[in-house]
């Protein structure tokens, strides 16, 4: 077994990569769209599966109707930032006071609220985005043919860190955030409106979700109240692996595990293939074990008091 | 008669079932520094906790300037003129010098000059300016102290609250601190220190008030700094 895992991992071609590295790219921007949020709020957004889910079926509804492409996008962003915003007014910001245990219950509340929504609304046969369908076609670089959707994903998903590195590295709002996500109370004390910032990072996190949503829809066209559904608990796998407390360790667990279930899944035969989310789990809870505090944090690292 | 810039009017506070803060009033004006000593556990934290936001008084009022500001959020006082420099410092270690003084900006009311009052910082510690580009982690912990007061400084309040800035501090770092608040409050700022070190406190303030259980002792003038059985007696009392 271990024989043909290593046979099939050095055998594999561009395009495997290129898969594993657009994978690799789309959980990284998940890991901040749930880290940011984490961040100021000490809350594991377990809904955002399915804020991507309500962008797709967006996508997908003005791909039925012939929509233009740019007007699907346009949709697929105005529904998840309605749904993200309402989520903060109505879920977040009332029980930012409790304990997180009630926050990580509403939020498994708001996923399956969603979830039922779109079964009632949509049924559960599921509905096709068609739109950047031709995306998947190859382009030839040097010799090596590559979909384009592995190449736009990955440039896509550049460009967005790097934007938002800029935003936390150089803006007044991006400071506020990251002083907030390390101490809120006294983040507050100087001045720092909690709600603005609170406000500041659930709407990135909803921006990164409509983003994803687009991608994802390329790779999986058919969308199903379930979209999203397991890349979101792999990603919340990957940021705890990284390092939950923490933005950059937390956006490469998420790259860790898209890029190793990417790789895997394009690398592994079929029959193999189907074992891979218990091995990745495993491999997790494995690490875990030795590095409680994240596999990219630096020792000694203490957790954040919460506000 | 004008207001005085912070006034404590019968402050109650209660944590569950104790009483921290009863029937408190105290009051310090512009460009004059009060002190507050007492045991641990007298209040003294309490009181600027209740002052900042942080704690709800279950009765009596907080007046800036005149105008109340019981039930604000601590942002909101932040940003009306009250700065806090709070104890242990908690300046932020992961961020730099620069940027720990860049969310002190946070707090300022209006756009105005910031670069001035930065430049004032500077001349006060110079070793702030100095080490602007490190990691803030990295200063020592008297150096951190002044960051933390400069940090404060630089929302230009009307009101500075201390809560035991010469904690753990080298007696040398203590003057340092002590006659920077001299030159603060000279600037026309209000400045209402708590503090352990109840001789150096009497000495430096105006006045000083002795909080013993939540209530006010006594209130001693700077004369009485050098009188140990006077001193010794307020604690005890």
């Amino acid at each position: 077994m271990s024989s043909t895992l290593v046979a099939t991992v050095l055998g594999a071609d561009w395009q495997t990569l290129a898969d594993a590295m657009g994978q690799g790219g789309l959980y990284a921007l998940m890991a901040v769209g749930i880290g940011l949020v984490f961040g100021v709020l000490r809350l594991v957004n377990f809904a955002y599966g399915q804020l991507i889910m309500a962008g797709a079926y967006a996508l997908a509804v003005a791909s039925e109707r012939g929509w233009p492409v740019w007007e699907g996008i346009l949709l697929c962003f105005g529904v998840v930032l309605v749904l993200t915003l309402a989520m903060d007014r109505v879920v977040f910001r009332p029980l930012r006071a409790h304990s997180p245990a009630v926050m990580l219950v509403a939020t498994f509340a708001v996923a399956f609220l969603l979830q039922s929504i779109a079964l009632l609304w949509f049924g559960s046969l599921g509905k096709i985005a068609a739109s950047l369908a031709t995306l998947n076609q190859p382009v030839t670089i040097s010799g090596v043919d590559i979909r384009k959707i592995s190449i736009v994903t990955t440039a896509v998903a550049i460009g967005c860190l790097l934007v938002l590195v800029a935003v936390l590295g150089r803006t007044s709002v991006g400071l506020h955030m990251r002083a907030a996500a390390l101490d809120f109370r006294t983040a507050r004390l100087l001045g720092v409106r909690a709600n603005r910032v609170i406000g500041a990072a659930v709407l990135i996190s909803g921006l990164l979700a409509a983003t994803v949503a687009v991608m994802m829809t390329v790779e999986t066209p058919l969308v199903t109240p379930d979209f999203a559904l397991r890349d979101t608990i792999l990603v919340l796998a990957g940021v705890v692996l990284g390092g939950m407390n923490r933005l950059v360790p937390a956006t490469l667990g998420g790259f860790a595990i898209g890029f190793a279930s990417g790789f895997l899944g394009g690398a592994l035969p079929t029959d193999k293939s189907q074992y891979l989310p218990s091995f990745l789990f495993a491999a997790v809870i494995l690490v875990l074990l030795i590095r409680p505090g994240g596999l990219f944090t630096r020792a000694g690292g203490q957790a954040v008091e919460r506000l | 008669m004008s207001d005085p810039a912070l006034r404590l009017e019968a402050l109650e506070v209660r944590h569950g079932a104790v009483h921290a803060l009863r029937g408190l009033s105290l009051e310090v004006d512009r460009g004059e520094i009060v002190g507050l000593i007492g045991p641990n556990g007298a209040g003294k934290s309490s009181t600027l906790h209740a002052v900042m936001g942080l704690m709800r008084p279950s009765a009596g009022d907080v007046r800036l300037g005149g105008e109340s500001i019981v039930g604000r959020d601590p942002e909101a006082i932040a940003r009306r003129g009250i700065a806090l420099v709070p104890e242990g410092r908690r300046i932020f270690a992961e961020l730099s010098v620069e940027e720990n003084l860049r969310l002190g900006l946070a707090g300022r009311r209006g756009r105005g000059d910031h670069d001035a009052d930065l430049q004032r910082v500077f001349a006060l510690f110079p070793i702030v300016e100095e080490f602007r580009k490190r990691p803030a982690g990295s200063l020592s912990g008297g150096q951190q102290q002044q960051l933390a007061i400069g940090r404060a400084l630089v929302a230009a309040p009307d009101v500075l609250l201390l809560d035991e800035p010469s904690l753990g501090l080298a007696p040398r770092v203590v003057d340092l601190v002590f006659s920077a608040l001299q030159e603060i409050s000279a600037a026309g700022i209000a400045v209402l220190l708590v503090e352990q070190r109840a001789q150096r406190t009497v000495a430096l303030a105006s006045r000083t008030y002795v909080l013993s259980n939540g209530s006010l002792r006594l209130t001693l003038g700077p004369e009485a700094a050098g009188d140990t059985e006077k001193l010794v007696a307020a604690y005890f009392a």
